[in-house]
């Protein structure tokens, strides 16, 4: 079957299957994204339960990642489990939303032994706690932080690095955006 | 499912153990990170590894930077492996914006990226071989690896960072005999190979060592998220070029290469096969290569880009498996979020915690390296 005929099956696969999660454990925003990867979103109360069963009956059985996008605008932070089939070669990501003041998950390191690195990368960063979850408290990348999760969104880089580190005597910080627009565009005279 | 048996406080006081730290700085370390090693003798009883000495923040600056300023920084993501950061941060745009890239561009992208696999897997047999002691070893591979730079070099101005694939296509055509010279070094590798089938492969010291030594059993393979090499040398036919094609990968012609068992020395095996099947696939586009045609799409201002609102997962098979990138977008010129999916951040982290138990401390270096993992990628 050439890769016309492989996007196609994959195309109607994925269309059938939202329609399955949806009927079963009423996902919503659903976006076919392109042939092979499908998003839509789920209550963070039926998240576990939907990943159980696209593992077990649905054949998705790697999951790529775990991330969360701060919608801090709408004091929400939304999780996304990116899950992938190998007999369909298609993606999925299963999306839930959480508050983002009392931000807690369930965790998932039981359906997958390596969720427990995602979810104490996501504790870290994001302050996203998942009770339960191995070594969440431990650290990952920053060795004694004491400040806010720094991938927040209004987390402020600037400040932070102004509070603790000395400005290099001699070098000049430029407005990168300024400056490209300086040099790539001279002529346009933009600013 | 989960097995992660760590041992008491007061086992670890009763002073049959000893503690010691392999890395951030060692010899068998593949980058910046360290194992916390519990040891009994000589032999692992526990292991806790420990990330962050290359923490650049590298997806906290992408959120604040425009779509085209964040280019020169994501080949800095994996250090040995920057044209697969170019090309899925490029793919993901593109997707996302609706920007049709053209047909020639598709076949320098894609040998762009098996130079670069190529490169990258001398880098590491040098590494590996090193590991157990072939010292020589890895002298000839940096060697052969350096003339894959003079090619890099000529194909795109610089020898480690490209920043060669942009988004929307490629900055430049191959220039004038470079087909040749690129066949006259997969010929030079080619013979570098059959040097180290003897050398590596059939060393008997190497085989006591190797042999057996950090098995990954099938059944690991969808709990633990392992791809690439490592999954398909224990049998699993998996491969983001044959899944999922992308670039100009469904016209080239090859197989996905598989082994019967998992550990450091079938490992070896499994990429040097792959080094085998890269030169092949090298070659095919070198002779199948468009000579005309554009090699870049017309874009607007890239200053003034605002890619409509969307999410995208990109990915493609890097030297150790799958590699994508997340994007959120909002509408903004701005990013919303960007993910960096890197098969180190469970090879180095999950993987290796649960490999290691039971294994001399001679051996961890080889270990390590036998997993092929690159530190940067899991920090990002």
């Amino acid at each position: 079957m050439g890769h016309a005929g492989l996007q196609l099956v994959s195309d109607m696969y994925m269309q059938e299957l939202c329609e399955r999660l949806i009927q079963r454990f009423d996902c919503d925003q659903v976006v076919h994204q392109k042939a092979d990867l499908s998003l839509l979103r789920v209550d963070k109360d039926k998240l576990e339960s939907t990943l159980f069963y696209l593992k077990t009956h649905e054949g998705f059985v790697h999951l790529s990642f775990v991330t969360v996008i701060d919608y801090i605008e709408d004091d929400i932070f939304r999780l996304s489990y990116m899950l992938h089939n190998y007999d369909s070669k298609s993606d999925l990501a299963v999306q839930a939303e959480i508050s983002r003041t009392a931000s807690t998950m369930h965790s998932i390191h039981h359906l997958w032994a390596q969720a427990w690195t995602y979810q104490r990368e996501l504790k870290e960063m994001y302050g996203i706690d998942f009770p339960g979850s191995p070594r969440v408290n431990d650290e990952f990348c920053l060795e004694g932080w004491d400040g806010p999760p720094p991938m927040l969104r209004d987390f402020d880089t600037a400040k932070f690095c102004e509070e603790r580190f000395v400005d290099r005597e001699g070098r000049e910080s430029q407005d990168i955006k300024q400056t490209m627009r300086e040099n790539l565009y001279p002529e346009r005279g933009e600013s | 499912m989960f097995e992660l048996n760590r041992l008491s406080e007061a086992e670890l006081e009763s002073g049959k153990y000893t503690k010691i730290w392999h890395g951030p700085q060692h010899p068998g370390i593949t980058g910046n990170m360290s194992l916390e090693l519990t040891l009994s003798g000589d032999d692992v009883v526990e292991c806790k590894t420990h990330v962050g000495y290359l923490h650049r923040g590298f997806e906290k600056m992408m959120e604040r930077r425009t779509f085209i300023q964040n280019f020169p920084i994501v080949c800095r993501i994996a250090v040995p492996e920057p044209t697969f950061n170019e090309y899925m941060y490029a793919a993901a745009v593109e997707e996302l914006a609706g920007i049709e890239v053209p047909d020639r561009a598709q076949w320098l992208r894609c040998l762009n990226l098996e130079m670069m696999r190529l490169a990258s897997f001398l880098m590491w047999l040098g590494g590996a071989s090193g590991s157990f002691g072939m010292n020589t070893v890895y002298q000839w591979t940096v060697t052969h690896r350096d003339y894959m730079l003079d090619l890099f070099e000529e194909m795109t101005g610089a020898r480690i960072y490209h920043m060669y694939i942009t988004p929307g296509g490629v900055r430049a055509p191959l220039p004038e005999g470079f087909t040749e010279r690129a066949m006259s070094v997969m010929n030079g590798i080619e013979k570098l190979l059959f040097e180290i089938e003897r050398v590596v492969l059939n060393n008997h010291i190497f085989k006591l060592r190797s042999q057996g030594l950090g098995v990954i059993d099938p059944a690991m393979i969808d709990p633990y998220g392992i791809v690439g090499p490592n999954a398909r040398a224990a049998g699993l036919a998996r491969d983001v070029r044959k899944d999922s094609p992308y670039l100009v990968y469904d016209q080239l012609d090859f197989e996905i290469i598989t082994g019967d068992k998992s550990d450091a020395y079938n490992r070896t095996v499994q990429r040097y096969h792959e080094m085998h099947q890269c030169i092949s696939l090298i070659r095919q586009m070198l002779e199948q290569m468009p000579t005309e045609g554009s090699f870049h799409a017309d874009l607007p201002n890239v200053l003034h880009w605002k890619i409509p609102a969307g999410q995208t997962y990109v990915k493609s098979e890097c030297t150790r498996g799958e590699y994508g990138y997340f994007l959120v977008t909002d509408g903004s010129e701005y990013l919303r979020r960007v993910t960096i999916r890197g098969p180190s951040y469970t090879h180095a982290i999950a993987v290796m915690e649960k490999l290691v138990v039971g294994v001399n401390i001679a051996d961890v270096a080889g270990l390590m390296v036998s997993l092929h993992t690159y530190p940067p990628e899991i920090e990002r």
